[in-house]
């Protein structure tokens, strides 16, 4: 027990000190790119995270997650296009709209369950996806730049790049401990039976429907937030911040990282985003040694090897990066 | 005499065209262990899941403690003291014994919108729950995962969350099926002690710990009472011996001196 415990948590600590580390090396050798990759990365960190307390622990698998970045996004962005910059409206207008949804789609999905509620959950979120597309004002579906990221009344910078960078990767901190505090609390608790055996959980005198629905709500507010933060890292909102296969990304990044732990899919969006970057240059680097020539499709391609690369993980290991940590030290 | 604790009152469900509950009565007295038997498929099951609230009848009316619960659902009869073990073990497989247990103690003291502390650090939920793993024996099992522990352990482990959810009315759907002889007797004696104190609606099919246990008898066949009674007057009854202990072998062996009267 104990030895999970540290082996875990030295993987935390070194990834925790790795993401502090990322403008410290971009500014050493230039590399921007680094810096843009890994803001995203912290961003959608947070989504995943937000998701994984619904699916992981509530046994909610939703595949609508990314309703939330677009609801979070375009209300900072159409705020931004009207000429309202200031943070103070913005973020929680944003945040509370996000909220409002999830208790929307949370009140009518939740009675049911399995293939039901992930279709009901896509259902929604292609909803909004449409709606957005039909915003001609706001760009429609070729969306929309923002001139201007949100405002605190001069308190704090959020176009200095690095002080971005830590404000993302504070707020994907305090999410992670709270998430943690929460699915450790009896909320936490009620939420985890749920999931084990809702039948019981009725039997034993919990009304679980409003847990279930609280919790929702809850990931919908933190994604909400994390939608926020991703329109003013890329001053650019479309309706592609809500398409359904972001939302499939973001149940990969938890999959692929380990629902069972809170920080889970922190390391699976790391990972993923990181594959998705690398994959493509090794396939290009792979085919060059093998054939000699450049053959710029093969690039194409990488999605064959990460494709079967989830497919092992979800078979055979099932509580992903995470659960194979936690393994290996005990091997 | 008192009102008793629990009224059944006409209660009618078909299923398609099976009548698994065919206008019954049934009184259970507080204190009183009240044992329901019957062969399988006479509708004991569908009972408790009428009593308990999974289950909506199609008519009649349950009345607890003079109240009119029908239309209630499952987790407010909870929180009135009603409190059922499953047939078939249904358990929290992935929690600890221990954790299982305090789930049932959190449902009842107060509501759970609390975010912040470790519900695994509190005592007020973590010290009931050893008590009624110690009340069936298991608490030498508390830290073991439920997925880990034998089926025998299992059926205790229902019982204690039974138990934790500090109930008026027990509703035990066969607590000792497919137990070994020696659980068998273990179950009995926790089965005696909390007759001591509690009231009991037993579904049993060991004939021998439901004679033994049983202050009333109630029999079911084809969802009809077609008895109630002492179980002198039950074994005595030819009707039962008929249309039910004559089906049951395990009677016999009960050494009733019933002849067996199939047909
Ligand atoms: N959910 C259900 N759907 C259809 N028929 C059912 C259902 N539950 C029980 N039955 C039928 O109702 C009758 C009573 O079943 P049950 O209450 O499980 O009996 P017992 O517990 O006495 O063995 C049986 O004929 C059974 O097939
Ligand atoms: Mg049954």
């Amino acid at each position: 027990m104990t030895t999970h415990l540290t082996a875990r948590n030295a993987v935390v600590v070194a990834m925790i000190a790795f993401l502090m580390l990322v403008p410290v090396y971009a500014a050493t050798t230039g590399n921007t790119f680094m810096m843009t990759l890994f803001t995203r990365i912290i961003i959608l960190a947070i989504a995943a995270v937000s998701l994984n307390l619904i699916m992981g622990f509530g046994g909610m698998v939703s595949f609508g997650h990314a309703a939330y970045l677009g609801i979070g996004g375009y209300v900072v962005g159409i705020l931004a296009k009207e000429g309202i910059d200031s943070g103070f409206v913005q973020w929680p207008l944003a945040i509370a709209l996000s909220g409002l949804f999830a208790l929307g789609v949370g009140a009518l999905s939740l009675r049911t369950r399995g293939v039901y509620f992930i279709m009901i959950t896509l259902a929604f979120a292609q909803v909004v996806y449409y709606v957005a597309n039909g915003l001609d004002r706001y760009g429609g579906d070729d969306g929309l730049t923002i001139q201007r990221r949100s405002e605190f009344g001069g308190l704090i910078n959020l176009s200095n790049r690095t002080f971005f960078y830590y404000l993302c990767l504070a707020l994907l901190l305090a999410t992670v401990y709270l998430v943690w505090r929460m699915v450790n609390s009896r909320f936490g608790m009620a939420i985890q039976g749920a999931r084990s055996n809702e039948r019981r959980m009725n039997a034993i005198g919990f009304p679980t429907f409003r847990y279930k629905l609280i919790c929702f709500v809850i990931a919908g507010l933190i994604c909400g937030l994390a939608g926020v933060l991703l329109a003013n890292h890329t001053n650019f909102i479309s309706p592609q911040l809500m398409h359904w296969t972001r939302s499939g990304d973001l149940i990969v990044m938890a999959v692929l990282g380990g629902m069972g732990s809170v920080f889970g899919p922190v390391i699976g969006a790391v990972a993923l985003l990181v594959l998705e970057e690398t994959l493509p240059h090794l396939i290009g680097l792979v085919t060059h040694v093998f054939t000699g020539k450049e053959i710029a499709a093969a690039k194409e391609y990488w999605q064959l090897i990460l494709g079967p690369m989830l497919l092992l993980i979800v078979l055979f290991a099932r509580g992903g990066i995470d659960g194979l940590i936690a393994r290996s030290r005990n091997g | 005499m008192a009102e008793p604790l629990l009224r059944v009152d006409g209660l009618t469900k078909r299923f398609g065209g099976v009548v698994a509950s065919d206008d019954i009565m049934l009184d259970v007295s507080a204190g009183e262990l009240h044992a329901i038997i019957g062969p399988n498929g006479a509708g004991k099951t569908t009972l408790i899941g009428q009593l308990q609230g999974e289950i909506a009848p199609n008519s009649g009316r349950i009345a607890f403690d003079g109240r009119d619960i029908t239309a209630l659902p499952v987790y407010d009869r909870s929180m009135l003291g009603l409190a059922r073990s499953f047939q078939i073990t249904s358990l929290f497989r992935d929690f600890t014994a221990l954790d299982n247990v305090a789930l049932a103690v959190q449902a009842h003291a107060g509501h759970s919108f609390r975010f912040w502390r470790n519900a695994r650090a509190e005592s007020e939920l973590r010290d009931p729950a050893r008590a009624a793993l110690k009340r069936v024996g298991l608490e030498g099992r508390a830290d073991v995962i439920v997925s880990s522990l034998s089926h025998g352990e299992q059926r205790q482990l229902e019982i204690a969350m039974a138990l934790a959810s500090r109930p008026r009315l027990l509703l035990l759907d066969e607590p000792m099926a497919g137990l070994g002889a020696e659980e068998s007797a273990r179950m009995v004696q926790t089965l005696r002690e909390l007759k001591q104190e509690l009231t009991i609606l037993l579904i049993e099919h060991d004939m021998e710990a439901v004679f033994a246990l049983a202050d009333r008898i109630t029999v079911l066949v084809y969802g009809r009472v077609i008895a109630s009674g002492a179980p002198a007057d039950i074994r005595a009854n030819e009707e039962v011996r008929q249309a039910y202990l004559g089906e049951q072998e395990v009677v016999q062996a009960q050494g009733a001196g019933l002849g067996a009267t199939h047909g």
